[in-house]
């Protein structure tokens, strides 16, 4: 794979961008819109061009396959899952356990419509579930949003770079749009990055003492320490993690805010806009936690208002708003149920909203 | 060392820390824990073998087992097992589960498990009830049965009947190993009058062993261990054992229920 240029679907190279980066293990539950994930996996487990992928499994439920990711993450290997939404709520349960036990795994959550069953079509809604915690207790996941098949095949690897230098499961948060859409996608020539698990995997106490990979502590002393040192490192990931694309956005009056999907629309809105002498930009967060507050801010202080854009009723909407701060103007404009915003609807709201003349 | 010690293999195993243990008067947890240790110690596997430990009042061993843990969420345990083992094929990789964890909210992960042949090992400790949560009806709670969620006893009209784990096992291909066991001291009469018996105990002991040279022959094996839980019953320790002896078995029969590898005839 390494060094082409194929054309594939989004969800097909997402898995063979995991695949690149030194997958081991993969346990699958089938659901729509992320089986093709499970499924390209399927085909090259025990192909010879990827030897480190040494095992995958068709699980019985959602819950059994996050639990052997976590007995396999336990073992110090680069272990993976995938779902869809309702898949991802019956997910949080395993996120909850492992962020305590600090595990390192990749998670994929191919977003569809909701709550319930929804339907097959893009949302955005996970949102909260993806960036707050979602299970029970104090923690986040590492949170990253690709919006085209490039970026699929891109994340996975750093992912599981982020997974393994915070010790915490990291998110690839798509939607059913970038989980679907096919698109050329170039596979540079890398070989997987090298971790040094040693000190915490548990294989087998030979000449060591035990390592006990625990989230029960019932000294709340030490429990309240335990927690406090996990939040140190999603600090650490704050300061250092954030990424995000600004497109247009150096003299942009209103900036569009969108993630995923969302953004394609927005940036295509965008283009369109400043053809006719309109100043407006795109603020892309990339990484959904740690959130690019600061760069909202500042963007904020710089004058600008904000327009979010969203496959949903307006969820990061409340994490933009509390960026820009009180006094500084920030629109929704949101779609859901699986219908998406066409550019043209992007630009009426613009002109309801007066950026844009009627 | 009496004959007694040897045989139990009791005294200092390499396999236990030296931590006390949580267990209430009368609990066989405590006699579990040493007799899985002991078959560590006398199959030198210790430093191989990684514990997962359930929800339940097995999820404090990770203090008492002198080797790797992971500790699961409830019902789970066997899932974390087979994701741990299937990468770490060379590890040996056991579970101790009680009833409620095991055969009533993790069943699925138990029963997949088995039907995979998964190469582990599962300990099940039924005492018949919800003991760390403070005695509430497990699955395998007994008709009549009083608890705190069934004070005027188990009605099986409303709950369905008891659940035999071992015998549902025994139903699974992929299951080498399906054996039920009593930790329960065994009271019988002797010229002496009335005195105790440690067979039960010997032949947890043989099936304990048995079940990890399964999980080395590549086999899923499972052990079911009858237990009290004095506490939680409102019985005195000795009426509790007599209970298991005499009550339980009638509803569980001890015994050899799947062993495709002969492991019992060696």
């Amino acid at each position: 794979m390494g060094g082409n240029r194929l054309y594939l679907k989004g969800n097909e190279a997402l898995a063979y961008g995991a695949l690149e980066a030194g997958l081991n293990a993969y346990f699958a539950y089938p659901i729509t819109p992320s089986s093709e994930i499970p499924e390209t996996l399927a085909k090259e487990f025990g192909s010879k061009k990827y030897p480190d992928f040494k095992f995958f499994l068709q699980a019985a439920s959602e819950l059994e396959a996050i639990n052997m990711v976590i007995g396999a993450a336990a073992g110090g290997v680069r272990a993976m899952t995938a779902t869809s939404s309702p898949g991802f709520s019956l997910k949080q349960e395993g996120l909850s356990y492992a962020a305590c036990n600090e595990l390192p795994f990749l998670i994929v959550d191919i977003c569809r419509s909701g709550p319930g069953l929804g339907n097959l079509g893009p949302e955005q809604s996970d949102y909260f579930q993806a960036t707050k915690g979602g299970g029970h207790g104090n923690y986040r996941l590492l949170v990253l949003a690709p919006a085209t098949v490039q970026e699929m095949a891109a994340f996975p690897r750093i992912a599981f770079d982020l997974a393994f230098k915070y010790r915490n499961p990291v998110l690839i948060l798509g939607d059913a749009f970038t989980g679907q859409l096919k698109e050329d996608v170039d596979f540079p020539q890398l070989s997987p990055e090298k971790y040094d698990t040693s000190s915490w995997a548990t294989t087998g106490a030979a000449g060591r003492r035990p390592h006990i990979i625990n989230s029960l502590e019932l000294d709340y002393q030490v429990h309240f320490k335990h927690i406090e040192r996990i939040y140190e490192k999603y600090r650490r990931a704050q300061e250092n993690e954030v990424r995000f694309e600004e497109y247009r956005t150096e003299d942009a009056e209103t900036v569009l805010v969108a993630f995923g999907i969302a953004s394609r629309i927005a940036k295509g809105a965008v283009n369109k806009l400043r053809s006719k002498g309109i100043k407006v930009g795109l603020f892309r967060p990339i990484t959904l936690w740690p959130f690019p507050t600061t760069q909202i801010k500042k963007l904020a202080s710089e004058g600008r208002r904000f327009l979010d854009i969203e496959l949903s009723t307006g969820q990061m909407y409340e994490d933009v708003k509390l960026a820009a701060g009180d006094g500084v103007t920030v629109d929704f404009l949101g779609k859901w149920g699986g219908v998406v915003p066409s550019e043209a609807e992007i630009t009426s709201k613009l002109k309801r909203l007066e950026v844009v003349a009627q | 060392m009496s004959q007694l010690q040897l045989r139990l293999k009791l005294g200092k195993l390499e396999s236990l820390t030296e931590n006390f243990t949580h267990y209430c008067a009368g609990c066989e947890h405590g006699t579990l824990t040493r007799l899985i240790a002991a078959a560590m110690d006398n199959l030198g596997i210790r430093e191989k073998t990684v514990m997962i430990d359930s929800v339940g009042c097995s999820v404090l061993a990770c203090n008492y087992f002198n080797c790797d843990h992971i500790v699961s969420a409830h019902g789970r345990a066997p899932a974390v097992a087979a994701g741990l083992k299937r990468v770490h094929p060379e590890l040996m990789v056991f579970t101790v589960q009680g009833d409620g964890d095991a055969v009533s909210i993790g069943l699925l992960e138990l029963l997949y498990a088995a039907k995979r042949a998964t190469p582990i090992t599962v300990f099940l400790v039924n005492n018949a009830i919800y003991g760390m949560t403070g005695g509430q009806m497990a699955p395998t709670t007994l008709e009549g049965q009083v608890t705190t969620t069934t004070p005027f006893g188990r009605d099986v009209h409303l709950t369905g009947s008891e659940m035999d784990a071992s015998k549902l096992l025994a139903t699974i291909d992929g299951a080498a190993y399906v054996k039920r066991a009593s930790l329960a001291v065994q009271e019988i009469s002797s010229s002496k009058g009335k005195v105790y018996t440690i067979k039960n105990l010997l032949d947890a002991k043989k099936a304990v062993e048995n079940a990890f040279k399964v999980q080395a022959l590549g086999g899923f094996a499972f052990v079911e261990l009858l237990s009290t839980c004095s506490i939680n019953w409102k019985m005195p320790i000795l009426e509790a054992k007599r209970f298991v002896n005499e009550a339980m078995v009638k509803k569980y029969p001890l015994g050899v229920y799947r062993d495709a590898f002969g492991v019992e005839k060696q």
